[in-house]
């Protein structure tokens, strides 16, 4: 039986979607599933609109086609709830996890009557507080994982502290940094 | 084994050419095959491989530089998309007609206008008659696995050879891929080694001499015989791929096809979806099946006409158009084939499909086999040139 | 067979023409007479010829041979074309252009 788990990621151009998207391929991949990451390219200008792709599952997929009935989806940028219909198609099984300091109830009024769960981390929060920098990435990351379940959390946090001595071996404060964002978003994702 | 990794077809096939090492690149960028130089320029960089990269001012001279280095004796390799091809278009000739194996991966996309930087096939096959070999991908996977096999298929008959793989669908998307040791990689491909060369210090060479009425059809007449020779060649050197790695090439993939009713023909990284349209369909007990064009030059006429004498109905999809109020190449291609071999039963319409990007779903399939249905049915193919899902 | 220049006529066979049209030997236009193309023909006088040999490198061919002393010897007619070019330069109006007969 293939279990199939597909994610659509919303952001805006130059805020890294298409990379956190990559990450959590690699993530999925680190623990033996097939996967697949893919961006969705616009006329591809800083600010607007993108959309990623992630599709993960325990045997290959052959398909080659966007995500319209997505089992998750992430949303890097809150200003996007107005601008793009992010919760299209996504099944009610699943979840949207949206960055932002709001509580679910408070966002849920903007997605257009999605019955499924309403996640939210302030991942800018904590970027700024942890890494010093706007980088939402590793804690958008860190959410969906914790939210989705595609890989095994404690798989994934080892992972990626791997990952991270190996990308900034001469920078131990980024590592710290960056694994303590990770840890955090997964502690303060709040599922509604 | 090989090794388990996932890259994008981009990253697949830099990496396959620093396995392979060759002697001499001649690019310039051009969107999505850019990051294909771009990555092989930071090897060159790093030492990693000892080839002379040359950063030219245009395609047309990209060209240029692989055909005199392939003249003087080395491998030289290429990469570009869309108009880099067009404009290299001139030069694709020549390296074709002095029978230069140069390799060139293609990143294909859809031609001006209206500007377009997305996936169809417009760019290949609007040089589908420069002579050259052209392989199509429908995985990252492939597109390394082609890769690999390339450059022997070209030196064993004196042809260049193009590399295609979908743009963005599969050159930016990262998939898994099982990547072959680099010594074993060494050893498949082996060295170049050319009969007759520039630099021979033995030996004076003319090249690209002109050819007089007297004398040009008895060259194209050779050259067409090595198109005719590239065909044993593909499967010759498919199925030593298949001895190491397990993963065996021909000229085209049969899936589901022993008891189908009905098929369609494509080629590139729509059939993955194709194969999923066509598990799901089999499993509602449609006999359905789909055959996938790797090699579409040369083409592989015999084998589509046996794969086909059997089905009811079929179409091919072009993922790009030839503007002759008629039909895109494959479709043309394909029905002159089942002419030439006598099978005269099944119904046959083609499917203009997926240009400058439209994406192409499982559903989109879906309704080509269920029209085939229709067309098998009554026996009445009706229009035979149509767009798939063009707003009316 | 051979693939040398002298084997690439217009009989050869599809299957016999070198791949490309290549040629496997160097200065073959050594063996290609263009004589035979000439209408005009240069005639030098050596009495009024001063060795300037301002005649030799304008000529497009190489029918104006000079010997080891330098000095400009009888035109090669096995390649002059007849193009009046060494005539048109000689100040001295040493070299005349006159009717080919054959």
């Amino acid at each position: 039986m293939n279990n199939i788990v597909e994610i659509r990621w919303h952001g805006r151009g130059g805020q890294g979607a298409k990379t956190a998207a990559l990450l959590l391929a690699d993530a999925a991949f680190n623990t033996g599933k097939y996967v697949q990451g893919f961006p969705e390219y616009g006329p591809e200008r800083m600010g607007a609109p993108i959309t990623a792709y992630n599709r993960i599952s325990t045997e290959r997929s052959t398909v080659h086609s966007n995500i319209y009935e997505p089992d998750y989806v992430v949303v890097v940028d809150e200003t996007l709830l107005s601008a793009v219909d992010v919760t299209a198609g996504l099944k009610k099984e699943g979840a949207i996890v949206i960055n932002s300091g709001k509580s679910p109830d408070e966002l849920r009024g903007k997605l257009r009557g999605y019955e499924g769960r309403v996640c939210t981390i302030d991942a800018g929060r904590i970027s700024t507080e942890e890494l010093g920098k706007n980088f939402p990435n590793t804690p958008m990351l860190a959410a969906i994982v914790k939210v989705s379940g595609v890989v095994e959390p404690e798989e994934f946090v080892r992972d990626m502290e791997a990952s991270f001595k190996h990308k900034f071996a001469s920078k131990p404060q980024v590592i710290e940094g960056n694994m303590r964002a990770l840890k955090r978003s997964m502690e303060e994702v709040q599922i509604g | 084994m090989g090794i388990r990794e996932r890259l994008s077809g981009n990253e697949a096939v830099a990496y396959a050419m620093k396995q392979i090492n060759p002697d001499v690149m001649g690019a310039y960028p051009i969107t999505p095959s850019t990051e294909i130089p771009q990555y092989f320029s930071a090897y060159v960089d790093n030492g990693e491989v000892d080839t002379e990269f040359i950063a030219v001012e245009s395609e047309h001279s990209a060209m240029s530089t692989c055909i005199g280095a392939q003249a003087a004796g080395v491998r030289a390799i290429s990469a570009t998309s869309s108009c880099g091809l067009c404009y290299m278009t001139e030069m694709l000739y020549v390296a074709a007609s002095c029978r230069l194996p140069i390799t060139l991966s293609v990143c294909c996309r859809a031609l001006s206008g209206p500007i377009n930087i997305h996936n169809d096939h417009s760019d290949a096959m609007g040089v589908r008659d420069a002579g050259w070999i052209m392989l199509f991908a429908e995985t990252n996977q492939e597109a390394y696995d082609n890769y690999l096999q390339a450059m022997r298929i070209g030196e064993a008959v004196g042809l260049p050879i193009m590399v295609c793989q979908d743009g963005f669908i599969t050159s930016h998307a990262i998939e898994n891929i099982e990547l072959v040791e680099t010594d074993k990689v060494k050893a498949f491909v082996g060295q170049y080694r050319p009969k007759h060369y520039l630099l021979d210090p033995d030996e004076s060479v003319s090249m690209g001499a002109f050819g007089m009425p007297a004398y040009y059809m008895e060259a194209k007449r050779q050259q067409a015989q090595a198109m005719i020779d590239a065909k044993d060649v593909i499967y010759k050197v498919g199925r030593e791929f298949g001895e190491m790695t397990g993963r065996t090439y021909g000229l085209i993939e049969k899936y589901m096809m022993d008891d189908a009713k009905t098929a369609i023909v494509l080629i590139g990284s729509s059939a993955g979806t194709a194969k999923e349209a066509v598990r799901q369909l089999r499993a509602q007990g449609k006999k359905v099946g789909l055959i996938k064009v790797r090699a579409f030059r040369p083409f592989p006429s015999e084998e589509l006409a046996e794969a086909l004498k059997g089905v009811r109905a079929f179409a091919v999809m072009d993922k790009d158009d030839s503007y002759n109020a008629h039909c895109g190449p494959l479709f043309a291609e394909t029905a002159a084939a089942l002419y030439a071999a006598g099978v005269r039963e099944p119904r046959g319409v083609n499917y203009i499909y997926g240009l400058g990007g439209r994406d192409v779903r499982v559903d989109s399939i879906k309704q080509v086999f269920a029209e085939l249905d229709k067309i098998a049915a009554t026996g009445y193919a009706g229009q035979t040139y149509r767009y798939l899902e063009v707003r009316e | 067979m051979s693939h040398l220049a002298k084997d690439m006529t217009p009989d050869v066979t599809w299957r016999d023409i070198t791949p490309g049209c290549a040629i496997y030997e160097g200065g073959t236009s050594e063996a290609v007479q263009t004589g035979d193309w000439r209408t005009m023909r240069p005639v030098i006088d050596w009495a009024k010829c001063k060795q300037c040999l301002l005649c030799v490198p304008v000529c497009p061919d190489i029918s104006i041979p000079v010997s080891g002393e330098g000095k400009r010897e009888d035109f090669n007619y096995f390649y002059c074309k007849g193009c009046g070019i060494c005539a048109d330069v000689c100040p001295f109006g040493a070299i005349s252009m006159v009717p080919e007969e054959k």
